[in-house]
């Protein structure tokens, strides 16, 4: 795509781009070494840093954390998409007292930013008597949050289609749920993959939100063991640690959304890429315009 | 009412840094972000891998990890010590510059083929190329995208709330202390969230309107 933007280069365009690629590998190398250095220098890479990961005590309680944190992500994913077909079917309705209630619905919980629900849940609710465990404080204001925004993926996929789909199934004589359930819905979803699964993406990440109303996720334990003096305060050594375990499992979660996406458009689908899911890990923003959908009527 | 009004004080500085989380790093976000959208679409090979390196690594890296590296790891490291607002500022570009160069390249791979073609075919060398004719038309496409970003950034400031920052999000914590119901507090701080965001989603809606396409 982005070939269009210059000509083949020729010999002289081709000398410069080399040098230019020379440079940029040199400055690249420069950060990364100058902040390597800077960790070696302050004495991060010291092995009395890094032996508190040999024992297997906390390397158990590692799996624990990451336990803790994929279990947190799985019950918000699963809540999630369910809440989010619901209010998303709901703005769909022919039924202005079903519709408009979960269009403020979405409105409003898309813009409260998901710490801050958290918050509501965590420190909130108990003043009026309501208290729960920090697990179910990080999962409901995922759920809040991406469901809404899943919502408006989901209408947004519907609305799509092609009109003759929902022609095609009234003419037939389905109902109208039936019409959403069976005809409408599967082909959104299936457009929608890989933005919906780009959104769950958002909901692992977001689970390290947890660490601020105190769950005992991976950034928590990563806090606590650098924290520990006797054994050098590791918190550098504990950030890596934690921190490439969390990367990981986004980009293995982004990986699948990416193939997800290829597959369905080698199978000549129409598909929305996740790229144009701009939910910046939490905003979605109160406008509309936050999924930008391709024209439509090509395939069909 | 009352316990906004009775902690107005903590609910102005709360929000005023807030805004001034929110601004400067968008500002930055801007300038690091349009940097490392250019590099995605430069000629140049290596400029391309490292600015897809960059965006997919930082995208897939969880904003309240960053924070918390800035906010306990940087200390450690004996570099010039600078407060946690401006360590929170720079986590924040950092993140939202991946989104606004996500952005800027959609942005360009929206402007026709031929625009770029015909640019070449005049004889316009690559930056000319991007500055005359692909960038400003590419600039109306971006603005709704962008300022979903902006309302995105907006959100995730409250991150910073724990990481030492007195902003929005750690005005519960304050109003706490002082004894004030914590559900009443967290409520209008939401709120006012949504006025805000709801405001940033009309400027959306009005650049949309000024600059749309008709294609």
């Amino acid at each position: 795509m982005s070939s269009v933007l210059y000509d083949a280069p020729g010999p002289r365009a081709r000398a410069r781009n080399r040098v230019l690629g020379i440079i940029t590998v040199l400055v690249v190398i420069a950060i990364i070494g100058g902040i390597l250095y800077k960790f070696w220098e302050a004495n991060q890479f010291a092995p009395s840093k890094w032996r508190v990961f040999t024992f297997p005590l906390v390397q158990r309680t590692i799996l624990e954390a990451a336990g803790a944190t994929l279990s947190a992500f799985a019950v918000a994913a699963v809540g999630s998409l369910v809440v989010g077909v619901l209010l998303g079917l709901g703005r769909l309705s022919q039924h202005a007292w079903l519709r408009l209630p979960c269009l403020v619905i979405v409105e409003v919980f898309r813009a409260i930013p998901v710490l801050i629900l958290m918050m509501i849940m965590y420190y909130g609710l108990p003043t009026i008597g309501i208290k729960m465990e920090p697990f179910f404080a990080v999962v409901i204001g995922l759920v809040l949050y991406n469901g809404s925004v899943l919502a408006e993926v989901f209408r947004a996929g519907v609305q799509s289609l092609p009109k003759g789909q929902n022609e095609a199934a009234q003419a037939l004589g389905l109902r109208r749920t039936q019409v959403l359930w069976i005809i409408l819905l599967p082909q959104a979803t299936r457009a929608m993959l890989p933005v919906i699964l780009s959104q769950l993406v958002v909901v692992l990440k977001d689970t390290a939100l947890g660490f601020i109303v105190t769950f005992h996720e991976l950034l928590y334990y990563a806090k606590f063991l650098g924290s520990s003096f006797t054994y050098g305060s590791p918190i550098i050594p504990a950030t890596i640690v934690m921190g490439s375990i969390y990367i990981v499992l986004c980009l293995a979660l982004s990986g699948v959304a990416k193939l997800v996406e290829l597959r369905l458009k080698r199978g000549g689908r129409r598909v929305v890429p996740a790229a144009s899911n701009v939910d910046a890990g939490g905003p979605g923003g109160g406008g509309g315009a936050a999924i930008v959908l391709p024209s439509t009527q090509k395939g069909g | 009412m009352d316990v906004l009004i009775n902690n107005s004080d903590l609910f102005v500085i709360g929000f005023r840094n807030t805004l001034v989380l929110f601004v400067f790093s968008a500002i930055f976000a801007l300038i690091l972000g349009t940097i490392v959208g250019a590099m995605r679409v430069s000629p140049v090979g290596p400029m391309r891998m490292v600015g897809t390196a960059y965006v997919n690594l930082v995208r897939n890296t969880p904003l309240t990890l960053l924070m918390f590296f800035f906010a306990f790891g940087y200390p450690k490291l004996g570099l010039p010590s600078i407060d946690y607002l401006q360590l929170a500022i720079v986590a924040l570009s950092l993140y939202t510059a991946t989104y606004v160069a996500e952005t800027v390249r959609a942005g360009v791979n929206t402007v026709p083929v031929g625009q770029a073609e015909a640019a070449r075919a005049l004889g316009l060398p690559f930056t000319k190329t991007m500055s005359l004719v692909v960038l400003p038309q590419a600039f109306r496409a971006v603005i709704p995208p962008m300022m979903s970003v902006f309302i995105a950034l907006l959100k995730n400031t409250t991150i910073a709330a724990g990481f030492s920052v007195q902003e929005a999000g750690a005005i519960r914590a304050y109003a706490s202390e002082r004894g004030e119901p914590a559900l009443v507090v967290l409520l209008w701080v939401a709120l006012i969230f949504v006025i805000l965001v709801w405001l940033l989603a009309l400027l959306q809606r009005y650049l949309e309107k000024k600059w749309s396409l008709t294609r």
